[in-house]
């Protein structure tokens, strides 16, 4: 593969972005840009149009108005260069069940224009990095949905890219799976690629995002890194309280400069003085509470709200 | 109307453009095949075989000869041109369906530097070469029965590969349009299973009503058949450009049907 020609410092531009399905307007006219290195994160709830954009990052899906460069290229015209130099992980896996582990690799290392003999050390390497190397011989439906996942995040570095598109890549696995992806993923940053990620586990973004945008009903409604985003949106001190009894309601409703919210039995006190707000939890033994720092999730449960979406 | 005129206008009505990629297609159905590649031989030669010593023995001991030859060559070279036929169509159909949807090994592939253009070649490679492997398994039990002794039957294999890509192409649009395998039990029951009756395959379809004579010729089967007996059976064949020309064309109308029904499926 010839080396990128122009390394431009961004590796997605957008602006007027946008995406209709007949009515529905999944993409709303959005400018961003997406800066080389790091791993930037699109946050949002489901419908709220991650995957959308993702797709045409990808040219798998064509944008009804607006600009799009990706890695310099403007797409969808530059589709097939783009996507050599692109890794995919998708949300489902959709790996071939008709073969085993290393031909997974092999045979889509073979769309890429890459021979067998070519990629061998690589796929063994990436097996490795994996964890999979034990595996290599196995065919794919006799895999665990965590091992699927860990083949997925192999199989989208076959072409050594410059970039990786990850989208919702541990939604569904278990802690040990999580992790374990997360820890790849650091060091894949740490090669310098670069990495886009779409997630609603804000605990992912925080771990692994250096900048981030939180996006609902196609447009863009907030941006910058974790910290930034929190210090931005909310108090930096949240007190949980269950089961609160009604004059502890009277008595937080005297206090100023405090926010509250009720959802169900739970109540969400976010303050900038938590001092001022725990003596008035004194002498009720009977209240249980959490004191914790603000974290990504109330920005974005404050940001796109608390109704269901389906 | 003006709603379909719209669809239609919303198409990317590009000629279909490929190259390497669809080798690539077309070597991972091929891996695929060689993996079960036994049961699927068995299949190819032992289904023939009963058909022919069936049909070709057991008729053939009543009715002897047809349109100047044995009725088991007659048979045979028949089966040649329908096998290519069916084959082809079920890999288009089941396979291509099975791949698209329940696999999304397309998803996979749209990930990579393919395109659209480049899945529909493979496969439509893909199909006609199964036509080629089935209808060669035919040849050879034909063959090994003593019913194509001549060695001319050996240039049909380049037609069965066209006869494969031929029905390649309406499989591809067929599946292209389905949301289920269901659906193709109205392709095979309306389209394909009338064709393998009225296209000469079993009997000369000069025996068919006039007006029903008149709409065969229009069945890319007959085409496949009026080529492929002949030259198996070592008799002279006719009109060889018109049948190679309808049986491209049918393939070719198919294929670029069956790209702009998936780009607008598989790209949304």
């Amino acid at each position: 593969m010839p080396p990128p020609v122009d390394t431009p410092q961004y590796v997605v531009e957008a602006s007027g972005l946008t995406k209709r399905f007949n009515a529905f307007t999944a993409v709303a006219g959005v400018d961003f840009s997406i800066p080389r290195g790091g791993c930037f994160g699109i946050l949002g709830p489901n419908g709220a149009g991650k995957t959308t954009l993702l797709r045409m990052v990808l040219g798998q899906t064509l944008p009804t108005a607006g600009s799009l460069r990706v890695l310099g290229l403007p797409m969808p015209r530059e589709t097939r260069r783009v996507r050599a130099r692109i890794g995919v992980v998708p949300q489902m896996d959709n790996l071939d069940p008709d073969f085993t582990v290393y031909e997974n690799l092999a045979i889509y290392a073979n769309y890429f224009g890459l021979s067998r003999r070519a990629v061998h050390r690589r796929i063994e390497e990436l097996l490795d990095f994996v964890e999979l190397s034990q595996r290599a011989e196995t065919r794919i439906n006799t895999l665990s949905g965590g091992m699927k996942r860990r083949l997925s995040v192999a199989r989208a570095l076959v072409n050594d890219p410059e970039m990786l598109v990850l989208d919702e890549p541990t939604t569904g696995f278990d802690p040990q799976v999580r992790h374990l992806i997360w820890t790849r993923l650091r060091s894949l940053k740490n090669t310098g690629k670069t990495m886009i990620l779409t997630t609603h586990y804000m605990e992912e973004a925080e771990r692994l995002c250096d900048a981030l945008m939180i996006v609902d009903h196609g447009r863009i409604i907030a941006r910058g890194s974790p910290r930034e985003l929190i210090r931005e949106h909310v108090e930096p001190e949240v007190i949980e309280i269950h089961t609160p009894p009604p004059e502890l309601r009277e008595r937080l409703g005297r206090l100023n400069g405090h926010r509250v919210e009720y959802v169900g039995e739970t109540l969400y006190c976010y303050t900038r003085e938590p001092r001022d707000v725990l003596p008035a939890l004194e002498g009720m033994p009977e209240v249980s509470f959490m004191r914790r720092p603000a974290n990504l999730e109330d920005v974005f449960l404050r940001l796109t709200g608390r109704d269901l979406r389906e | 109307m003006s709603a379909i005129a719209a669809r239609l206008r919303a198409l990317d009505w590009r000629l279909p453009a490929t190259g390497r990629g669809a080798i690539t297609v077309w070597w991972r159905n091929f891996l695929v095949w060689r993996k079960l590649m036994r049961p699927s031989l068995l299949f190819n030669f032992g289904e023939p075989l009963i058909y022919l010593v069936g049909l070709g023995f057991g008729l053939g001991s009543f009715i002897r000869e047809m349109a100047g030859m044995p009725y088991l060559t007659f048979i045979a070279t028949g089966v040649l041109a329908s096998s290519a036929m069916n084959t082809a169509s079920f890999e288009g159909l089941y396979s291509v369906y099975a791949r698209m949807v329940p696999q999304q090994t397309y998803e996979g592939m749209l990930a990579t530097p393919l395109m659209v253009d480049d899945i529909v070649a493979g496969e439509m490679l893909w199909c006609a070469t199964k036509g080629v492997i089935s209808s060669t398994a035919i040849l050879l039990v034909a063959a090994a029965l003593g019913a194509i002794t001549d060695w001319r039957a050996a240039l049909c294999l380049p037609l069965f590969l066209l006869v494969g890509f031929c029905f390649a192409g309406p499989a591809l649009v067929v599946a292209s349009l389905s949301n289920s395998f269901d659906f193709f039990a109205y392709y095979i029951t309306l389209v394909m299973t009338p064709m393998f009756m009225l296209c000469g395959v079993f009997f000369p379809t000069s025996a068919l009503p006039e007006f029903v004579q008149g709409l065969v010729v229009f069945l890319p089967l007959w085409h496949a058949v009026e080529l492929i007996r002949p030259l198996s059976a070592g008799q002279p064949v006719t009109d060889v450009v018109l049948h190679v020309g309808v049986l491209a064309l049918y393939g070719a109308v198919g294929f670029y049907i069956a790209v702009l029904l998936l780009r607008r499926r598989l790209i949304t």
